[in-house]
C-alpha cells in the first residue's frame, strides 16, 4: 500500500463515510441547536449587563465586573466539568445539554458585556449632552442615540467572540452531549479509524464558514460614513 | 435695558466648583424676553460652565436659576420638561451621525413632545426650512458642511419651541467661510424675537446684534454694558486688556 492510499484509508475511508454520515448529521443538528441558543442568550445577557452598568450603581457594577472577569479568566472546560459534576452534589441535576448551554452563554455574555461596554464608553459625551439638552431622558438617549452607535462599532469583535464561543460546543463531548465531536469520536473508537473525525472537521467548516461570511457582511452593512 | 417684564432667565449667586477648583464664584444675571446677551471672557473664565448650568448639563454648586419663572434647581421641577424650553447649541454640533438631518430634528419631537411620526417629520421639515436647509432633510451629518451641521443643530433645538436659546461658541469649530451662514441664522432668530444667551468670540456679530455684552473673568462678572461701551470704552482694566488682546 503506498502512502497516498494509506492516507486516504486513514482519513477518507468511503465505507466509513457512508456508515457514519447519519451520526455526524445528527451531531450537526445538536451543535446548531446549542450554538444558536448560546448566541442568543449570551449576546442578550451581555447587552443587558452592559446597559445595567451604564446606571453606574457601584455595588451592581462591581458584581458585573466580578462576573465578567471570572468567566473570562476560567477555561470553559473547567466550568463545564465543575457545573456538570458539581451541581448534582447539591441536589441540582441538569441535563448535559443545559449545562453546556448555560456555561457557554455565561462565557459569551462576559466577553460581550466588555465589548458592548467599551462601545458605549466610546460614544462621545457630546452625544449624551445633545440628547439630554433637548429633554430626552436617560433611557431614550441610551436606546436611540448611544446604543445604535455603540452596537455598530461592536459588530466585528462580537462576531469574533461568538465564533470562538460557539466552537466550544465541542466541549459537550466530555459530558456526553451528542454534538459533532461527540459523534465523531464515538465513530472513531468503534471503527478504529480517523475518518469520522475528518467528517467532524468538515462539518464544523460547513457550519462556521457561513457565520464568518455573515459577520463580514454585517460589518460592511453597519458601517456608516462618519462625520 | 430698563424693562419691567419678568426675565426669561434669572441667575442669582450661581456657584460651581469642580473639586477644589471654583469656576463660578457668584454670578448674577438676568436675560429679558427677546434680548440677545453676549458673554465674552478669556478661556477658562467660566463662561461655558455658566451656560451649561443654565440647563443643568452642569450641576451648580450653589445659587438659583429660574427659567420663565420656574426654579430650575427645585426638586419638584421636571428637568426634562424644562430642557425642551431651553434650546442649546454646542461648539462641536453633536449631531447624531446615524440619523439624517430630519431624524436629528424629529427625534425629540417624538420622544419628548410625543408627536406622531408624520407630525414630527412635518414639524422637523419646518424647522429645517427656518435655517435654510429644507432640501437637506435626508442628508446625513457626514454629508453636510460644518456650517450646515450647525444649522441642523440649531433647527433641532428650535423645533421644540424654546423660550431661550443658549449658544456655546457656535462658530468656533467652523472654517471662516462657513461662519457667516450660522450667524445669519442667529440674526434671523434675533429678528424673530428669540431670547438668546451667546458665548462667542465673534466680536463683529456682538457689536451689531447684541443688546448687552457681559465680560467674565475668573468666575465673576467683571463688567457689563452695551456692545459700544464694552468694546469701545471699557471701564475695567481687565476688560480693556482682553478687548485689546482679541482685537489684534
Amino acid at each position: 500500500m503506498d502512502a497516498w492510499s494509506r492516507f486516504l484509508d486513514t482519513f477518507f475511508k468511503w465505507e466509513l463515510i457512508q456508515r457514519y454520515f447519519p451520526a455526524i448529521l445528527d451531531g450537526m443538528a445538536v451543535t446548531i441547536e446549542i450554538a444558536a441558543a448560546v448566541v442568543i442568550t449570551g449576546i442578550l445577557l451581555g447587552l443587558v449587563l452592559a446597559i445595567v452598568r451604564t446606571f453606574r450603581i457601584l455595588p451592581i457594577s462591581a458584581l458585573i465586573v466580578i462576573f465578567v472577569d471570572m468567566f473570562r479568566a476560567l477555561p470553559p472546560l473547567v466550568l463545564v466539568l465543575l457545573v456538570y459534576f458539581g451541581l448534582p452534589n447539591i441536589g441540582i441535576n441538569l441535563p448535559s445539554f443545559a449545562v453546556l448551554w448555560i456555561v457557554l452563554s455565561c462565557v459569551l455574555a462576559a466577553f460581550a458585556e466588555e465589548i458592548f461596554w467599551a462601545g458605549i464608553l466610546s460614544i462621545p459625551k457630546g452625544q449624551w449632552e445633545a440628547a439630554r439638552s433637548t429633554g430626552i431622558g436617560f433611557l431614550n438617549t441610551l436606546a436611540y442615540i448611544v446604543l445604535p452607535q455603540a452596537v455598530r462599532l461592536t459588530v466585528a469583535p462580537i462576531t469574533n467572540r461568538t465564533l470562538a464561543i460557539t466552537k466550544n460546543t465541542a466541549l459537550g463531548m466530555v459530558i456526553g452531549v451528542s454534538e459533532i465531536l461527540s459523534q465523531a469520536t464515538t465513530g472513531q473508537s468503534f471503527a478504529g479509524n480517523a475518518t469520522p473525525l475528518t467528517m467532524g472537521a468538515i462539518a464544523y467548516v460547513i457550519l462556521f464558514i457561513p457565520v464568518v461570511v455573515l459577520g463580514r457582511w454585517l460589518e460592511t452593512r453597519f458601517r456608516w460614513r462618519r462625520a | 435695558m430698563n424693562d419691567d417684564r419678568p426675565p426669561i432667565l434669572e441667575v442669582r449667586g450661581l456657584r460651581k466648583s469642580f473639586g477644589h477648583l471654583e469656576v463660578l464664584r457668584g454670578i448674577d444675571l438676568a436675560v429679558l424676553p427677546q434680548e440677545l446677551v453676549f458673554i465674552i471672557g478669556p478661556s477658562g473664565s467660566g463662561k461655558s460652565t455658566l451656560l451649561r448650568c443654565c440647563n443643568r448639563l452642569e450641576e451648580p454648586t450653589g445659587g438659583s436659576i429660574r427659567i420663565d419663572g420656574v426654579d430650575l434647581m427645585a426638586r419638584s421641577t421636571d428637568i426634562n420638561a424644562m430642557r425642551r424650553r431651553i434650546g442649546m447649541v454646542f461648539q462641536s454640533f453633536n449631531l447624531y451621525p446615524h440619523m439624517s438631518a430630519l431624524g436629528n430634528v424629529a427625534l425629540a419631537l417624538r420622544k419628548v413632545l410625543g408627536r406622531k411620526h408624520a407630525e414630527a417629520d412635518t414639524l422637523a421639515r419646518a424647522a429645517l426650512a427656518r435655517v435654510g436647509l429644507a432640501e437637506k432633510a435626508n442628508a446625513y451629518p457626514a454629508e453636510l458642511s460644518g456650517g450646515q451641521q450647525q444649522r441642523v443643530a440649531i433647527a433641532r433645538a428650535l423645533a421644540l419651541g424654546p423660550k431661550i436659546m443658549l449658544f456655546d461658541e457656535p462658530t468656533s469649530a467652523l472654517d471662516p467661510e462657513l461662519v457667516g451662514s450660522v450667524l445669519k441664522v442667529m440674526r434671523e432668530l434675533k429678528a424673530g424675537g428669540m431670547t438668546m444667551l451667546v458665548v462667542s468670540h465673534e466680536m463683529r456679530f456682538a457689536r451689531d446684534a447684541a443688546d448687552r455684552v457681559i465680560f467674565i473673568d475668573h468666575g465673576v462678572i467683571v463688567e457689563e454694558g452695551t456692545p459700544e461701551q464694552i468694546f469701545s470704552n471699557p471701564g475695567e482694566a481687565r476688560t480693556k486688556a482682553f478687548i485689546a488682546e482679541i482685537a489684534r
